[in-house]
């Protein structure tokens, strides 16, 4: 089977609020999906699902096979859209922690990463900026060689010389044989780097299709079909 | 070398349209061989699915030859280079043209105006 991620009638409640609904798909090796939706369309708790940060109100997620656990986090590298740093902390004590958490962090390929951003690995972490805290948490997430990269929001809020620079990094960074998600809503600036989009409208799936396909059958790009789809929403 | 992509197309028919350009154009010579999918596909910005895609695509009218082990060469068939020229400036005259008729202008006056160009 080649499919590294497999969802079937996925629903999570919080309280008697429903934020996914029935939610089904299939996720291949080696492709890069995007994780498109309005804000509150679900997809930051699709992501922490699929992480095992929180549990399902009903369905089924398998990663390689596995429900979420220990053994799939050990496969699953996540990007949250917070960043976790302690102030007081240096940038390679964070490095060692991942060294030591996660067997598959190639600690080599961090360090020369950060150092190709010239950022001091020993400096604390409340002396970077904040686009540059952003930076050092993506490297942590790249250099691990996973099966599943999750990537929330990853260029939200960044100017475009760092967005590209996060584009750059990931293109060169992610093992052929894993999936990348990447949830934005920034759709313009990653739908060349896209296999495939996920449309999410309140927590359901629209629609999962490859982006040259959209192209090929609407005769538009992404981001406009993205609009005429959810065009109402706002109007 | 920049790599212009529009928005509306498929990615992967533009990057086989830039590729054919290069060969027209003798960036990459006949015969010789082309970057890896990995580095084009850095340099165009895009994922290295989609450029495999169109290399492939490539591969199947002829223009360019895989070989098992050391990537992928131009042809060295003059003919195949010259046909895909052609193919490239009718398209490319359509365009045009439609454009020209988009804006009012009749036949006699399209030629008109190629003939006060100097070409």
């Amino acid at each position: 089977m080649n499919n590294i991620l497999e969802i079937r009638g996925l629903t999570k409640n919080f309280g008697s609020k429903n934020v996914l609904n029935d939610i089904n798909l299939s996720i291949e090796r080696g492709r890069i999906t995007g994780l498109l939706g309005p804000n509150g369309a679900g997809k930051t708790t699709l992501l922490k699902l699929i992480c095992g940060l929180i549990k399902e109100s009903s369905g089924e997620i398998l990663i390689d096979g596995l429900h979420p656990s220990e053994k799939t986090k050990a496969i699953v590298s996540f990007l949250p859209d917070k960043d976790y740093f302690s102030g007081s902390e240096r940038v390679i004590d964070t490095v060692d922690f991942f060294a030591d958490f996660y067997k598959d962090f190639n600690k080599g390929k961090a360090i020369s990463l950060l150092q190709s951003l010239n950022i001091d690995i020993n400096a604390k972490f409340k002396t970077l900026s904040k686009g540059m805290r952003e930076r050092v948490q993506l490297i942590l997430t790249m250099s691990r060689e996973a099966a599943l990269y999750l990537l929330d929001e990853p260029i939200g809020g960044v100017d475009p010389a760092a967005r590209d620079y996060i584009l750059h990094t990931i293109m060169t960074n992610y093992n052929p044989n894993a999936a990348v998600i990447i949830s934005t809503h920034l759709i313009n600036e990653v739908e060349n780097i896209l296999d495939d989009v996920i449309f999410l409208k309140h927590g359901s799936v629209l629609l999962h299709k490859s982006v040259d396909g959209i192209r090929e059958n609407e005769g538009k790009s992404v981001d406009a079909y993205f609009r005429e789809v959810y065009g109402n929403m706002y109007f | 070398m920049a790599w212009v992509l529009d928005q509306n197309t498929p990615i992967y028919i533009q990057i086989m349209e830039e590729v054919i350009k290069r060969i027209i154009t003798g960036i990459y010579p006949p015969g010789s061989q082309i970057p890896s999918v990995r580095l084009l596909a850095l340099e165009a910005g895009v994922n290295p699915n989609t450029m495999q895609k169109a290399l492939t695509e490539l591969e199947r009218s002829g223009i360019l030859n895989a070989h098992r082990t050391s990537g992928r060469f131009v042809t060295t068939d003059a003919e195949l280079i010259k046909e895909q020229r052609i193919n490239l400036a009718k398209s490319q005259t359509l365009n045009y043209l439609n454009n020209m008729k988009g804006l009012g202008l009749t036949k006699d006056e399209i030629i008109k105006l190629l003939n006060e160009e100097n070409i």
